[in-house]
């Protein structure tokens, strides 16, 4: 039985769900026009003000904001509300530059939460559940945002926290664990250490949402066996509020987006034009419930499809697929869109290793795609037959991810340069800086 | 009584192959026999050593793709005719040969035709049935 958190709002019809989104989208861009001198001089500056946006219609016409905004704004530049009325600051794990400081109002904090339980209460959790939480507690929304999600849902929540593996399998096996929050690495990682320790049929785990990252359809299958659970996926971004922004039902086929609290766009990262919906391309978010940090067009350089087809679990919000790439790999190749991660997915599949380089030119004003990839010893056999066929099914493969022919050139291995020595990818000759 | 063949890996540019034997040679591997067969993109050399597993060894440590295969050394008189014999005894019995090389050895008159074939075992009795003999890898050194 499908279970909701807040079955009138995630089954609402289309019609209401659009009037809320309306309503709010306009309320809240007077809210940053009057808070944010920052959007306010963006907005001038793209000759927008707040009389100008009506409905989710008109959010095209507003400017985009990206990550270089909010580090420039870093900490206060970007805040909507007075600080006295915030209660939490969260903070994104940023590899390069400043930090991203997200601030939050108990409102904020309590619909971020909702977010959550909505994503426990699609796995099948209730209150009887024992939810074991393992991802990072502290400036990472991981661990407070699923454990405020699990209070929601009325679960026994166990704030575990990522590390100490032994511990983690101890009370998962004493407190009957259900339902398994952490990252999909570590839930294999858990997977493989029960399996060690021999207590995989002690475990009573019966759902798993796993996010923070990427990972494939054949780490689903893995973790679902080694731990014995069905495995599902959350997608979030600490800019927006945290997991929960969307969240996969029973169908494991894409992740409902909380529409009522944002609004998703698909935009082609070169032009920044809205695409058509199905189109693939990159996701924008705009929240339109958010007190202290809202964000307006949010560039989250995720490449993703969203798609509107009825879902069985009941739920009428939008689904976005898993995130297939990062706008900032995108290759444009005679007009398409390729990413090394399309082609890292195909590698892998046909049991070629992922360590490949992609070589771009222009010759006689059309566009050259070279593919050079490693012949593994398990692949090699001694007879060319063979090997060429290896090869036609590798370039029938790519064409039918990519679309386009590329032409596919087996090396050694050590022709590749390796990851560790932090291989190039891409070399693209094309551009004349 | 098959022999064991190593095939290596070879990408199609000028001085990698040169580059494999030399590494072999280096390391005193006699190249017994030796076939190439290459493509617009790629080749696979073929050899015929004595100490495979050290071959071997030397190949993957120096970060080769090869494999080993079980190959036919078929005893062929180094004479007119003689190959055409063995091909015709493959034809008859309907064994499909995927490719064949060969070198003399070292008895004056006496040769070997190394044959790559899906079935060895059948391809041993149907030129047995014709008087043809099969060498062990030790006969060829
Ligand atoms: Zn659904």
């Amino acid at each position: 039985m499908t279970k909701y958190y807040q079955p009138e709002i995630e089954c609402a019809s289309r019609e209401q769900i659009q009037q809320w989104q309306d309503e709010r989208l306009v309320k809240q861009v007077k809210h940053v026009w009057d808070n944010v001198p920052y959007y306010r001089a963006k907005m001038e500056a793209a000759g927008v003000t707040p009389e100008d946006i009506k409905s989710t219609a008109d959010l095209h016409k507003l400017p985009f904001i990206t990550k270089d905004d909010l580090r420039e704004c870093y900490p206060y530049g970007l805040l909507a509300k007075p600080l006295d009325e915030c209660v939490r600051i969260q903070s994104t794990s940023g590899t390069t530059g400043k930090r991203v400081v997200a601030f939050y109002t108990q409102h904020d904090i309590d619909l971020w939460e909702e977010c959550c339980a909505r994503a426990i209460m699609a796995v099948g959790g209730d209150k009887d559940d024992v939810c074991h939480v393992s991802y990072g507690y502290g400036l990472f929304t991981g661990g407070p945002g699923l454990n405020g999600g699990s209070h929601k849902v009325g679960c026994l929540t166990l704030p575990m926290s990522s590390g100490n593996t032994e511990r983690q399998l101890q009370f998962m096996t004493d407190l009957g664990s259900t339902i398994l929050c952490c990252t999909p690495s570590y839930a294999a990682y858990l997977g493989e250490s029960a399996k060690e320790m021999g207590i995989t049929d002690k475990l009573k785990l019966k759902a798993g949402i796993f996010g923070a990252e990427a990972w494939t359809e054949e780490m689903r299958r893995d973790i679902e066996k080694s731990l014995g659970l069905k495995a599902y996926d959350i997608y979030g971004l600490t800019e927006i509020s945290g997991p929960g922004v969307s969240f996969e039902c029973e169908a494991q086929s894409g992740m409902h987006i909380n529409e009522d609290h944002f609004i998703a766009e698909i935009i082609n990262p070169e032009t920044g034009e809205v695409l058509p919906e199905g189109e693939k391309g990159e996701l924008v978010f705009t929240s339109i419930t958010k007190e202290a940090f809202p964000l307006l067009r949010y560039r989250t350089r995720d490449i993703c499809v969203l798609s509107r087809e009825k879902c069985p679990c009941g739920r009428t919000h939008v689904k976005m697929c898993k995130p297939m790439g990062r706008s900032d790999d995108m290759l444009i190749i005679r007009g398409v869109n390729v990413f090394p991660s399309q082609i890292e997915s195909v590698l892998l599949a046909q049991g070629f290793p992922p360590n490949y380089q992609i070589i771009v030119d222009r010759v006689n004003n059309t566009d050259t795609f070279d593919i050079n990839v490693e012949m593994p010893p398990e692949k090699f056999t001694d007879t060319v037959r063979e090997v060429t066929a290896m090869e036609k099914e590798l370039v029938a493969a790519l064409k039918a991810m990519l679309g386009i022919v590329a032409k596919v050139h087996l090396m050694a291995p050590k022709s590749i340069q390796r990851s560790e020595g932090k291989a190039v990818r891409v070399v693209d000759k094309r551009k004349l800086y | 009584m098959s022999v064991k063949q190593i095939s290596v890996f070879v990408e199609n540019q000028a001085g990698l192959l040169s580059e494999v034997t030399t590494l072999l040679a280096d390391n005193g591997i006699n190249l017994r026999a030796l076939s190439i067969a290459d493509t617009s993109d790629f080749g696979i050399l073929r050899i015929i050593v004595e100490d495979v597993e050290k071959a071997a060894q030397i190949l993957r440590d120096h970060g080769n793709t090869y494999t080993v295969t079980e190959v036919l050394a078929v005893k062929m008189d180094d004479k007119t005719g003689g190959l055409a014999k063995i091909l015709k005894v493959l034809a008859d019995a309907e064994i499909f040969l995927e490719y064949a090389y060969a070198f003399l050895l070292q008895k004056p008159g006496e040769a070997c035709l190394i044959i790559r074939v899906p079935d060895n075992d059948a391809a041993e009795a149907a030129l047995a049935a014709a008087g043809i003999g099969i060498a062990k890898q030790e006969d060829l050194f």
